[in-house]
């Protein structure tokens, strides 16, 4: 190749790599990298030691489980040479950005641990105790069980207690009943009751029973905590991968700055294949822009100097530059977020099963352990006798197995689904997903692949040839795609003199003949686009197409199968559309929608009765997203979408759709089964706490026994296929 | 039935031993990589970095 190839000018890229060394080194000494292909110990050694040789690295430590690398270097080491350095090792690492990232650790969920474990040993200890009492244990021996019980269970309950106490007093001062109520409740009752009682040298005392109450709610909701939490954290983890930066112009020098830092006004260049940061009006004289993000078009778009950038379109072409016209909140990206919270609401006024139960539930339990107390009151004319049979009942009744039943259905539901590459971000997702009788897709970047390949058929093997040596020649993301095409397929034809005509194209001699791919109107076509010339023949259009995704037809033709209609919706030309949904076998197709009336036609479609699924990846997907029943959005979306979205698949191909869904049926029947269960167990145990006939060794096998076979039940979902 | 005044606050000490213990666990970041750690015992710390 020509020494014109290698000097290849790309005036953004070159000064923004070492501006972007520069802030690193300014703000950030622990660098932090997602290094996907780590699976090994061997990774772990290779990376590790490998990385001691960079000079300035004080210590790397790869994390096996979140395939993560966090590397302590002095200030001179920027992510870009380790990484390069990773890249030599055989490892393709992606920097994280520290702000997004956050903090790693989780405050909360070790805090939960914490009362947990505090509760798990008080519970072995007391019930040991009460083992002993149980087998007979009699005057002053029980009453010193008794003491010794309840000087280990008030403090613990006092602290183990905190997160039912907190969330059922916010609930009461709402005016409301959750199930942490009725849990408070008889956790509070069964200590005092129980301290009472061994003042009076009373034979029955339930501290175990609190203990174990406590213990095994703070297992379902320390699931419950870890199964957000690691969604949170994959979530938060795919917008650090995002670029954050943008390099501005100041004095006539390239200075990268955090994105978060540009001001209105500022002159910012867009390398070429980057996304354009913030809203500005172009300052280059033409531009070639992939709106596909904000409208679903799959082609590109030719813009003139002046015109109106938006925030999240692709630069196809040579880089260019714009000037600022409204930054961080303003943008046009960021609007679309007050369009999501509208149409949010309905999602956030869905009732999860787990409420549902606990509306009947709560108040039901109240009610029961009240009658219990009055009738036994009226009969007997004995205050304590009633009180504890009272208590008896809410002991019994309490949900343990209920306050289990989703918690521990779903962290295996979610589990499942992470293994299958989907990540679930939102609580109510699977209930939701469950009910879904229609899907809807988007084409651009959802059904199709993100990016184009070429169509090469109407050209002769030399012409392919050709058309490859050329296109390696260049950066520009269609010659890319042409590369990765071709290149699979056949070699380069020899060309000489190579050279990069900037904003043009690419030229050079191929056996005497000058041959050039390039936009069309440098070589004085009538088309538009890209096209290929050689010799002095007519120039031809370089044809780009899109590509189905992986998995999208059996996604598809499963969903089918399964009595669920597939329609598209989309933003792209009909012609587009139709010839995907032809491959893809769906009939259903609305092609030219706006982002606005995207939405709107999801609400068609629901009050006509349907509980539409939406996948889509575009920012004119978003408000459709976050206004669907349910929805899935592909990793490679953006920021914005991905949050919209209930579920991000986090893989390249759609196969996993079907599977989430029969995992979102499975999840709500087994926490159904799970209710089932637990209200089993209240069905036997109820008849004997009313009688009066309960005693804590009752209450302590009725929870286990339930809490035991409602965790084995829910195992269940991880072996739906 | 005096050996409980023995045996009772043994068995709450040797408890809170085992509470304290996983406490130092959960407090030195043991359960932050599970996957990490399961591997790197196959490493073979013995061999001189250079």
């Amino acid at each position: 190749m020509s020494s014109a190839v290698s000097a290849s000018p790309c005036p953004g890229c070159i000064p923004a790599t070492q501006a972007s060394e520069e802030v690193a080194k300014k703000i950030k000494a622990n660098l932090r990298f997602s290094v996907p292909s780590v699976h090994c110990a061997a990774c772990i050694a290779k990376i590790e030691q490998g990385l001691q040789a960079v000079p300035g690295v004080r210590d790397a430590r790869v994390n096996l489980s979140l395939k993560r690398l966090s590397v302590q270097a002095d200030d001179t080491v920027g992510e870009a040479q380790i990484a390069e350095h990773l890249a030599g090792l055989g490892f393709a690492a992606y920097p994280l950005d520290q702000e997004a990232l956050g903090n790693d650790t989780d405050p909360e969920g070790r805090a939960l641990l914490l009362r947990l474990a505090v509760a798990g040993f008080a519970m072995m200890n007391v019930m040991l105790l009460s083992v002993a009492v149980w087998s007979g244990a009699t005057d002053a021996t029980r009453d010193l069980f008794h003491l010794i019980s309840a000087t280990i269970a008030v403090p613990v309950v006092a602290f183990s207690g905190q997160p039912f106490f907190k969330s059922a007093w916010s609930a009461l001062r709402h005016r409301r009943l959750n199930m942490d109520v009725p849990i408070s409740l008889a956790i509070v009752l069964a200590v005092g009751m129980s301290i009472f009682e061994a003042r009076q040298s009373g034979a029955h005392a339930y501290f175990d029973a609190a203990l174990s109450l406590t213990f095994f709610l703070l297992i379902g909701k320390f699931l419950e905590h870890k199964t957000r939490g690691a969604a949170r954290s994959a979530a938060r983890e795919l917008s650090a991968l995002e670029v954050h930066r943008a390099s501005v112009m100041i004095d006539g020098q390239a200075e990268t700055r955090a994105v978060s830092e540009l001001a209105v006004g500022d002159h910012i260049l867009v390398p070429s294949g980057m996304r354009v940061p913030v809203d500005g009006d172009l300052l280059s004289v033409t531009a070639q822009m992939d709106r596909s993000f904000l409208t679903g078009e799959s082609d590109e778009v030719e813009v003139q100097a002046g015109a109106a950038l938006q925030a999240g379109e692709v630069n196809l072409g040579a880089p260019l530059s714009l000037r600022a016209t409204a930054v961080g909140e303003d943008t046009t990206l960021r609007r679309v977020a007050a369009m999501v919270e509208l149409a949010e609401t309905g999602r956030n006024s869905y009732t999860s099963l787990a409420a549902k139960a606990a509306q009947i539930y709560a108040p039901a339990v109240h009610l029961l352990a009240l009658l219990a107390f009055l009738g036994w009151l009226v009969a007997s004319h004995d205050v304590r006798m009633s009180l504890n049979i009272a208590v008896a009942v809410l002991i019994i009744t309490c949900p343990c197995a209920l306050g289990l039943a989703v918690p521990a259905v779903s962290t295996g539901a979610i589990g499942r689904l992470f293994s299958a590459g989907l990540l679930v971000r939102h609580a109510t997702a699977l209930e939701r997903l469950a009910e879904v009788d229609l899907a809807v897709f988007d084409k651009t970047g959802t059904l199709t692949r993100p990016g184009f390949d070429v169509a090469t058929s109407g050209l002769s093997a030399v012409e392919q040839a050709i058309l490859l040596g050329l296109a390696q020649a260049s950066d520009h993301p269609v010659s890319k795609a042409i590369a990765e095409t071709l290149g699979a397929q056949m070699k380069p034809a020899p060309l000489e003199r190579i050279e990069e005509i900037k904003g043009a194209g690419v030229q050079a001699y191929f056996g005497g003949d000058r041959v050039q791919l390039g936009r069309a109107d440098w070589l004085g076509a009538e088309f538009s686009g890209t096209g290929l010339r050689i010799g002095s023949s007519q120039a031809r259009k370089v044809e780009t197409t899109e590509t189905l995704r992986d998995g999208a037809k059996s996604a598809v033709a499963t969903l089918q199968k399964a009595g669920i209609p597939v329609h598209i919706l989309t933003g792209d030309r009909r012609e587009a559309a139709v010839d995907i949904a032809h491959q893809l076998g769906v009939l259903d197709i609305q092609a030219g929608v706006r982002a606005e009336e995207k939405l709107a036609r999801l609400k068609d479609l629901e009050e006509r009765g349907y509980k539409v699924l939406m996948v889509g990846d575009g920012l004119n997907d978003t408000a459709a997203l976050a206004g669907a029943h349910a929805s899935m959005a592909p990793s490679t979306a953006l920021d914005a979408s991905r949050n919209a979205a209930d579920i991000v698949i986090l893989r390249q191909d759609l196969a996993s759709i079907p599977l989430a869904l029969a995992v979102a049926r499975s999840t709500v029947k087994l926490s159904r089964q799970n209710f089932a269960i637990a209200a089993g167990y209240n069905l036997i145990a109820i008849p004997i706490a009313l009688a009066g006939f309960a005693t804590p060794l009752l209450a302590a096998l009725a929870m286990s026994a339930s809490s035991l076979t409602v965790l084995a039940n829910a195992m269940r979902v991880r072996l739906v296929k | 039935m005096n050996v409980l005044v023995v045996l009772i606050p043994v068995s709450l000490i040797l408890g809170g031993v085992g509470l304290v213990g996983f406490l130092w666990t959960v407090r030195n970041a043991q359960y932050d990589d599970p996957e990490g750690s399961a591997a790197r015992i196959l490493l073979d710390d013995d061999a001189p970095i250079d």
